[in-house]
């Protein structure tokens, strides 16, 4: 792959957990525009590797490059920036369960410092995209499985980032939910976004088309890049 | 800054039982703080008022003649220290006595002779107004030809001064503890919520929030909870200084004595005081949990 048009570069990156090696000697490029899925069975590394990109945990050993971030020189101060660059999709959706369906995805750009008329315009505009407009003011315990993360899809892209991780982010819906947060993975990745997701289902993989990274016991089982 | 302010406000309003122990305790504090400082302050005007009017009792010897008074007189008004001296005669003496002791006179008038004597008022200098230096006058007075003694009822007011200092310190060394017992209270509270909102705290961080956008609203509700703690401190010991001042306001005119309030500096400087209270609070609590 072209160096510049990689927007995610691994290069021999473990991660050990004590005694235990969660990721081992990934290397991997990323390209912008890419939906790419890595699939495995659980605890085979997925989550790891997602964790690593948006540097909830630092690497054991190896370098990783998002959008031209070393994240091993990155000071402290300078991760909320590499943060803004993603937009995350959880399994459990992790949204505030004391703030409104407005409130949480207006977080995303609360913390840039966006002005209040741009804060409102966004926000309604991707739950509309999403279908949730009618739920703004709705607190996330009173919405079923599939609402909620409908809402963190929003929440993930209200920001417009570059790239989109989703870890397993159909783990706990029905057929039904799942198919829609699919669809809405792919109308971002069809708007210019990079998508990535981590998932054991293999049904979502069978139906789509992107690159699949297989890993198993910490170890990417295919060829790194297209 | 509306921004967080608002943020601030709404996170009070969440979570309003632990802000409103937080509130209470700085109000008390406050409270009891100001209200010993207040009772220094005007203890110190009193002793202030009665230190001005330091006075000497030069009595004279019987049979003093009126040439002799005048030379004594004299003496006196060459000792350095002395601001005014005010003679007293015998029969002045006995007249003061017979008013201030209104319903003895009879025992007063029964008398054969009047056993006053003849004396002068001295009215020393502000600066002379230490026992050592009071001392020192009085025993220059004594030697003066004439005088047969020297009187000064101010030992038991410096004795009491000393007593108040100390007092003052006792008063300072609480308000030490109780600013710091309110620091720590404070700090625990905001412990309470940022765990409570851990869970919050964290999905901030991951969309991007930074150390300041976290922490700013928390040192906001710092200063709010401590500047309503201090209001109401305030207000509390303003009303309970209005009710006792109305309370006593005939007996301490028919003494001469006025009591004050804080001056509206000081009002500031103890609001300020809450807030610092509130802000150091979240400071102490924000450093050890706001990290990853």
């Amino acid at each position: 792959m072209a160096e510049k048009s990689a927007v995610i570069r691994m290069f021999h990156v473990h991660k050990r957990y004590g005694a235990k090696q969660a990721l081992v000697d990934a290397t991997l490029d990323i390209a912008k525009n890419e939906f790419l899925f890595i699939s495995g069975p659980s605890g085979a590394g997925k989550s790891t590797l997602l964790r690593l990109l948006y540097l909830a945990e630092p690497v054991s050993e190896g370098q990783i490059l998002v959008d031209g971030m070393n994240l091993s020189r990155i000071p402290r101060r300078r991760i909320p920036m590499l943060r803004r660059k993603f937009g995350i999709i959880f399994q459990d959706y992790k949204l505030i369960p004391t703030r409104t369906v407005y409130e949480n995805v207006a977080l995303v750009l609360e913390v840039r410092g966006n002005k209040r008329s741009l804060i409102e315009k966004k926000v309604k505009s991707v739950l509309r995209v999403v279908g949730m407009e009618d739920r703004m003011t709705a607190y996330p315990p009173s919405l079923s499985g599939g609402e909620q993360q409908r809402v963190a899809v929003a929440r993930a892209v209200a920001g417009d980032p570059k790239i989109i991780l989703a870890d397993e982010p159909t783990g706990s819906l029905d057929d039904e939910s799942a198919a829609t947060i699919f669809e809405l993975l792919n109308m971002f990745y069809n708007r210019g976004a990079t998508v990535v997701v981590a998932t054991h289902d293999k049904t979502l993989i069978e139906n789509a088309t992107g690159r699949v990274l297989q890993i198993r016991q910490g170890r990417l089982e295919t060829p790194p890049d297209i | 800054m509306i921004f967080y302010t608002r943020r601030a406000i709404k996170d009070i309003l969440e979570n309003r039982f632990l802000n409103v122990v937080t509130i209470i305790t700085i109000a008390l504090s406050v409270l009891i703080v100001s209200a010993f400082g207040l009772f220094f302050l005007n203890a110190q005007d009193m002793f202030n008022a009665w230190k001005k009017g330091v006075r000497i009792m030069v009595y004279l010897a019987p049979e003093t003649s009126e040439t002799q008074r005048l030379d004594t007189r004299y003496r006196l008004q060459s000792i350095a220290g002395i601001q005014s001296i005010r003679f007293i005669s015998k029969e002045d003496a006995l007249e003061l006595m017979k008013a201030r002791m209104q319903r003895q006179t009879s025992l007063l008038d029964n008398l054969r002779e009047n056993p006053l004597p003849d004396a002068f008022e001295v009215t020393l200098v502000t600066e002379s107004n230490s026992p050592e230096k009071i001392e020192f006058l009085a025993q220059r007075i004594e030697g003066l030809p004439s005088v047969s003694e020297v009187e000064y009822g101010q030992q038991w007011i410096d004795r009491f001064a000393n007593f108040f200092n100390l007092f003052k310190l006792v008063g300072y060394g609480m308000g030490a503890m109780f600013f710091m017992a309110t620091v720590f209270i404070a700090a625990n509270t905001i412990r309470l919520v940022l765990y409570s909102r851990r869970e919050e705290i964290h999905i901030m961080r991951l969309v991007g929030a930074t150390d300041n956008f976290i922490k700013i609203p928390f040192y906001l509700e710092g200063l709010l909870q401590g500047l309503s703690g201090g209001l109401i401190g305030l207000g509390m010991l303003f009303s309970a200084f209005s009710a006792i001042g109305s309370q006593f306001e005939q007996t301490l005119s028919a003494e001469m004595v006025a009591i004050r309030f804080f001056s509206t500096g000081t009002c500031v400087a103890i609001l300020g005081g809450g807030m610092v209270t509130g802000l150091l609070g979240c400071f102490f609590s924000l450093k050890q949990f706001v990290k990853e």
